[in-house]
């Protein structure tokens, strides 16, 4: 059996001082990590793999630059057999907004790889489009299942039981046929950290670059119908009282406030 | 051919909120086109649906009576279809667990651009621009659609809900299911367990983030909590990360708290989260980042480390 999840870098923007140009938050202020959601997906396979006896291969797809490896090695290193990264000159941020290319991309490699269960986070922390997963199993013509927070592979009939889960408390129990994609939710398992071994043997692992021409897609499938016309940091609607100075005098000031609300212990 | 089609959502029995938000958005585009608003709804009551959702600007109601609940695999199909015989120019969408669910495979199968989780839709005499957040809502972007029509998703509780009655017309749509085609068995819902507290019932609530960093940190928020005679609850990741139980979780997929007073502590404010307790009398967070959203519905605030704030409040409580 084989397993495919993909796992993407996002950014993160620097907690207080950070720019916006026109293109969006200047470089300078981000930084880069695997997206917290993948970090579940990737946990998925592997766990999923360990208990098969390893007889299930784990291949992590990212779609990125150069600079994602640095990001793709985190993945080997925590139990991913090996990783493809594509990229091509042909590719930009206009293009991978629109989650039609995304799909097109991943579903060539799908093609590739032919993966009997294919795992992608919700959504990403950065864009958020919570949209790939499931763009990719339309594409790929095969069943899913979004929001998983439980997941249990029955191989032998070609089922995985799965829970959405929805709003409020409530979960939705469903079947999916393989093959087929889950998007998986945080708190589905404890992703682990990478060992010190897991580490020196993602040294060794492969991760292959495949660009258009290997994967057979034409450049009039990458589609960029969405563009950002502007970017800014959203007026703040705040009425907040904002406590100033040292903790010890905004602690008295909350307390104070506290006090008035006629909510403290004593 | 229609300007907005609008996909209403419901479970076991009820239309839910987001769909008379989505009837103001779709309202409010058409407006703008000069146009026609239709509405769809799939499975379950269709006709007390259709009756419900016949409010002020809707033109007409497509009714599918096919199954009971949502399933993904019928509302791509029914959507797909109804999409070719009412050919909208905007299929509007809600940004719910069940939108992530079909809304991408929609506008795959149409071969339509998808921009997903808007909080703001409008036309502005040639297409459609779409305001989006990125990195948790610290940053907002205007995305504007180069096509003839889009798929576009938004988010709950982003528009008010539609409450005045109209004079729709509804009409039966006779979708052709391929049951082939259905590759997911809903086999039904389950509640999530309780745990040991009801955040519910609390007068005040200690909600801790992301923040805290680590589990042992938790005693300063339960000492906190005790200092106030207030219950502990938490954002996502501390229940995500074992540390407290689900019940305590506020939020989207959590539970919806309305305390005299919540204290936010190291919590970002996203908007998963302050659907949870957006209800709350008095709100006060507790952050480094002056940028957290959650500074945008509090009442007050301090932007600092909680590590140096909480134990100098708990020595002035106690
Ligand atoms: C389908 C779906 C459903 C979801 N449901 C929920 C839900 O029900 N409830 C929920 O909460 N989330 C939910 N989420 C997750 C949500 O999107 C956020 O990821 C989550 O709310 C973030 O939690 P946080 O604010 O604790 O963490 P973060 O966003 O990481 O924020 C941590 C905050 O702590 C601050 N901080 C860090 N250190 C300190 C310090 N020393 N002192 C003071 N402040 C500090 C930081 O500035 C930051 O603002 C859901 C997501 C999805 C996709
Ligand atoms: N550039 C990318 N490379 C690899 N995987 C991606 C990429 N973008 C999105 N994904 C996957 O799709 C999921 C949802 O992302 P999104 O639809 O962009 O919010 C992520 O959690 C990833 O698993």
């Amino acid at each position: 059996m084989k397993v495919l999840v993909t796992a993407k870098q996002v950014a993160t923007v620097d907690d207080d001082d950070f720019e916006v140009g026109v293109d969006g938050v200047d470089e300078q202020f981000l930084e880069y990590d695997l997206n917290e959601w993948d970090e579940y997906a990737v946990e998925s396979g592997v766990s999923f793999a360990e208990e098969c006896d390893d007889d299930v291969e784990v291949v992590s797809v990212t779609i990125g630059p150069e600079q994602t490896e640095e990001t793709i090695r985190m993945v080997l290193a925590k139990g991913v057999d090996r990783a493809i990264r594509v990229w091509d000159d042909a590719l930009d941020e206009d293009a991978l907004r629109d989650v039609e290319t995304k799909a097109a991309l991943l579903e060539a490699v799908a093609e590739r790889e032919s993966p009997d269960l294919v795992l992608t986070g919700v959504q990403a922390s950065d864009d958020g489009l919570g949209a790939t997963g499931v763009a990719l199993a339309a594409t790929m013509d095969v069943a899913w299942a979004a929001v998983a927070n439980d997941v249990e592979i029955d191989a032998d009939a070609e089922t995985v039981h799965a829970r959405r889960e929805l709003e409020g408390g409530l979960e939705e129990v469903t079947d999916v046929a393989l093959p087929a994609v889950l998007t998986i939710q945080t708190g589905i398992n404890e992703p682990r950290y990478a060992s010190l071994r897991g580490i020196r043997q993602a040294q060794r692992k492969e991760i292959l670059p495949l660009g258009l021409d290997d994967l057979d897609v034409d450049a009039t499938q990458l589609k960029r119908r969405l563009s950002v016309k502007s970017t800014r940091v959203p007026e703040t609607t705040s009425t907040a009282t904002l406590f100033e100075g040292e903790a010890d005098e905004t602690a008295t000031d909350l307390a104070e406030m506290l006090r008035d609300e006629g909510v403290t212990a004593e | 051919m229609s300007d907005v089609l609008v996909v209403a959502e419901h479970r076991q029995d009820s239309l839910r909120d987001v769909s008379f938000e989505l009837v103001t958005a779709g309202r409010n585009l058409a407006d703008e086109m000069d146009g026609t608003l239709d509405v769809a709804v799939i499975s379950g009551a269709v006709e007390s649906f259709a009756e419900a959702l016949s409010l002020d600007g809707v033109d007409r109601i497509h009714t599918v009576d096919y199954g009971d609940e949502f399933n993904h695999d019928v509302y791509t199909q029914a959507v797909t279809q109804l999409h070719d015989a009412v050919d909208p120019t905007v299929l509007l969408l809600p940004n719910s667990v069940n939108g992530l669910d079909y809304a991408p495979a929609v506008a795959t199968r149409l071969g339509l651009p998808y921009v997903s989780d808007t909080v703001d839709v409008e036309w502005d005499g040639e297409g459609v621009v779409t305001v989006r957040e990125q990195f948790g809502g610290k940053v907002e972007t205007v995305v504007g659609v180069d096509d003839d029509a889009a798929v576009v998703s938004v988010r709950p509780g982003a528009y008010a809900p539609a409450d005045t009655d109209g004079t729709a017309s509804v009409v039966a749509f006779d979708a052709e299911i391929e049951t082939d085609a259905v590759l997911t068995d809903v086999r039904g819902f389950e509640e999530v367990a309780g745990g040991d507290v009801d955040i519910t019932e609390a007068d005040v609530l200690v909600s801790v983030g992301r923040g805290i960093e680590d589990e042992e940190n938790l005693d300063l928020i339960f000492d906190l909590a005790e200092a106030l005679d207030a219950t502990v609850s938490a954002s996502r990741p501390v229940v995500d990360d074992g540390w407290l139980d689900k019940g305590r979780q506020v939020g989207q997929s959590g539970k919806v708290v309305t305390p005299d007073v919540y204290l936010a502590i190291g919590i970002s404010g996203a908007v998963q989260h302050v659907a949870g307790m957006k209800g709350a009398e008095t709100i006060v967070a507790v952050n480094t980042d002056p940028n957290a959203p959650i500074f945008d519905i509090a009442d007050y605030g301090v932007v600092d480390d909680l590590f140096d704030v909480v134990p100098e409040l708990i020595e002035q409580l106690g």
